[in-house]
């Protein structure tokens, strides 16, 4: 035995015996910073601990960086979180290879009929499930009516791409910064490449790419995806400094009423405000929502979303009253909960009925339509390839790679995995 | 057959029985934290190096050589190797000369000596992360020193940390701006180390202040600027800190320094195996300047 198997060892003894003896504890680890979201969950854990005596849950909040680089790690020593918080993807399926996750199909086969179908297919590894999805989000353009309307643009009227182009020099001539874009952080600008990607190749663009089909991520699709990025590189419409402007920074841009577009998660209308100058933002009235445009000859339709999928994972050693919360915590009512706080657009079926934002509606409108759902690039392809979707996008938007060559360094990396 | 000069060895060479008892007690916690903390990951890091590995599960996918085979080709790399050598360059020819030159000009019982050096010393006690991040408001196109110059000579507003020529030397500012005061107090130590009646007797005999620097200042404070050399090409292979809050390697990958090549491709890409050999690389480029160092410019310190 080696030493690190017999601290090992002695640590389990210690932890045995310390839970034979107190209640069962089930830690839940999670990133979401969404205030209305963190109230919500810690009602609900009190909710279970007061009608299941004997079983204190918990939920635990780590920084988005720390938690990713921590996971691994944690996931394989005895202090792994019984819950965890997940983007599904390309993550998960390594942890679920990795035999760390726990398969739960038969456990949640009432539970999973109720949800979504598309975020439920999301937390399947081998066909299996390991977890389930509370959240489903979509990337689109944020306006600025105002700046809209001073530019002579009409939003309704942006359908595609061309539009959308001659949308972004409207703007321009009008002295006003078209898109704000914290590229500083990389993933911001993949957004656009991501949508591109599933408008211009339609749903089967990322699947084939996966299987190595057609090229794989050197093939005419991404290509295409990257020459559209870098046309409107080409005029120029970030704010001055983007390739530094961090995320939140750009959300504050845009709060102070500098740019005209963000294209972003749901959580901008969160952000936009506490990052702004002047601490108040944008009034919400003057914000609104356009979906992405379509692509001329693209096999996507102007239907098909792109946003994150986020959900719990259940650990290999998790006791079953983990599994028991985890449907306790995906009842309807805590779904409407969600809805009308505006804490998150919740999976569970009907419980979107609960929303009152009418930003937030017109999300969830989108994603209840919804003819496909692409995941983030990054997080459906893995860290190492979602790593270089990132980087090429600001390189192919900036000019400094072309689309050619960012395709290729894609597929080189999609080998080297 | 033992000769004279090992007979005279032998004594001091073979231990005592109360010396052993010693050994045997104080020794085992000792080689057991440096076995579990620095040996076995070492040897750890090395053996990921040979597999292509994520970090979930055991490493299986043996790849021999291939990791390196990437980093040979790899762009980043080339350019974060380039960024090291340059720290090191500014950091010996920029850092440590004006570290020098504060050092005289606060060393002595000049007024005010203590606060200047308070204030040198200042910035290299600040947190690293906290550091980057005031500098990268300072650098900021929109607010800051930057902003507040172009503002005045009403220039275009300039993103210093977004232009891929000049990103990195703006670390380059921020990291003399950091490290100077410690090599700065390094050099007081010496300089106060230094005999008085030395300098005085050379005075008396008629030598300008710039010969007394040379020939006697510089010479006695020989074994300090050796170490502040040492650690200071050491402390430039491992820059990584300042790199993260400035610009986390970006425009376009130019400010990458070996270890925040590492942590980004290695560690966030969960691509652990090839994170292990930009380690190794690293660690053999360390100790071989370590050793090769220590053996010629520090024998005799």
């Amino acid at each position: 035995m080696s030493l690190r198997t017999f601290a090992l060892a002695s640590a389990c003894v210690f932890a045995l015996a310390g839970s034979a003896l107190a209640e069962t504890n089930v830690t839940i680890l999670h990133v979401n910073e969404v205030a209305a979201a963190k109230t919500l969950w810690d009602k609900i854990a009190a909710d279970y601990n007061a009608s299941h005596p004997g079983v204190n849950v918990q939920f635990k909040y780590l920084e988005n960086e720390a938690f990713k680089a921590k996971l691994p790690t944690m996931l394989q020593s005895d202090d792994r979180p019984d819950l965890f918080y997940s983007w599904a993807g390309g993550v998960m399926q390594a942890q679920a290879k990795a035999g760390l996750l726990k398969d739960i199909t038969a456990d949640v086969a009432d539970v999973a009929p109720t949800m979504s179908q598309t975020a439920v297919n999301a937390f399947k590894a081998d066909g299996k499930l390991v977890g389930l999805p509370f959240e489903l989000g979509e990337v689109a353009f944020y306006y600025n009516k105002k700046l809209f309307a001073q530019a002579g643009v009409k939003a309704k009227d942006v359908k595609t791409w061309d539009d959308f182009l001659g949308a972004v020099k409207k703007l321009k001539a009008a002295g006003i910064t078209p898109i704000v874009v914290g590229a500083g952080e990389k993933w911001p600008m993949a957004f656009f490449y991501d949508y591109l990607v599933i408008r211009v190749g339609g749903e089967s663009a990322v699947p084939d790419a996966k299987a190595n089909k057609n090229g794989g991520f050197k093939n005419a699709t991404f290509v295409e995806a990257g020459k559209r990025l870098h046309e409107l590189g080409a005029l120029d419409p970030f704010q001055p400094g983007y390739l530094q402007t961090s995320h939140a920074q750009s959300a504050g841009v845009f709060g102070d009423g500098k740019a005209a577009m963000d294209l972003m998660g749901q959580w901008l209308l969160g952000m936009q405000a506490p990052n702004s100058a002047s601490g108040k933002g944008l009034p919400e009235d003057d914000i609104g929502i356009l979906s992405f445009p379509t692509v001329p000859d693209g096999k996507g339709k102007a239907t098909d979303t792109m946003g994150g999928i986020n959900g719990f994972l259940v650990t290999k050693s998790a006791p079953a009253e983990a599994v028991d919360f985890l449907k306790f915590f995906s009842q309807k009512k805590y779904a409407e909960e969600a809805a009308a706080t505006g804490a998150y657009i919740p999976v569970v079926k009907g419980a979107e009925a609960a929303i009152t934002d009418p930003l937030q509606r017109r999300l969830a409108d989108d994603l209840a339509a919804s003819t496909y759902h692409q995941n983030y690039l990054d997080q459906d392809l893995g860290p190492s390839l979602g790593g270089v979707i990132n980087e090429i996008s600001v390189a192919v938007a900036a000019g400094q790679t072309t689309p050619e060559a960012a395709a290729a360094a894609l597929q080189e990396a999609a080998e080297q995995q | 057959m033992p000769t004279a000069e090992t007979a005279h060895f032998e004594p001091a060479r073979r231990m005592s029985a109360n010396g052993w008892a010693v050994a045997l007690v104080f020794l085992p916690p000792a080689l057991l934290l440096f076995t579990v903390f620095v040996a076995l990951p070492m040897v750890e890091a090395a053996w990921y190096g040979f597999y292509d590995w994520d970090g979930y599960g055991r490493p299986e996918r043996f790849i021999g050589l291939k990791n390196y085979g990437y980093l040979i080709g790899n762009p980043v790399f080339a350019r974060s190797l380039v960024n090291n050598g340059l720290v090191i360059a500014v950091s010996l020819l920029v850092e440590l000369p004006l570290a020098l030159a504060a050092a005289m000009a606060v060393a002595g019982r000049v007024v005010g000596a203590v606060w200047f050096r308070m204030i040198f010393f200042l910035p290299y006690v600040l947190a690293d992360v906290a550091a980057g991040l005031i500098w990268r408001y300072m650098f900021s196109g929109d607010y800051g020193l930057v902003a507040t110059i172009t503002g005045a000579l009403g220039l275009q507003p300039y993103y210093l940390l977004a232009d891929r020529d000049w990103a990195f030397t703006a670390i380059l500012i921020v990291i003399i701006w950091k490290y100077f005061g410690f090599y700065m107090m390094l050099y007081i130590a010496g300089l106060k180390g230094i005999d008085k009646s030395v300098l005085e007797a050379a005075e008396v005999d008629g030598a300008s202040a710039l010969q007394r620097f040379r020939y006697i200042t510089l010479p006695l404070l020989g074994p300090m600027i050796r170490l502040s050399i040492f650690f200071a090409v050491v402390g430039s292979l491992q820059l990584f800190d300042i790199i993260v809050p400035l610009t986390g390697g970006g425009p376009f990958d130019t400010t990458h320094t070996m270890v925040s090549f590492l942590y980004y491709f290695g560690i966030t890409r969960m691509r652990v195996g090839f994170g292990s050999a930009v380690g190794v690389v690293l660690f053999f480029i360390c100790v071989t300047f370590a050793i090769g160092y220590q053996r010629i410019f520090m024998r005799n310190d």
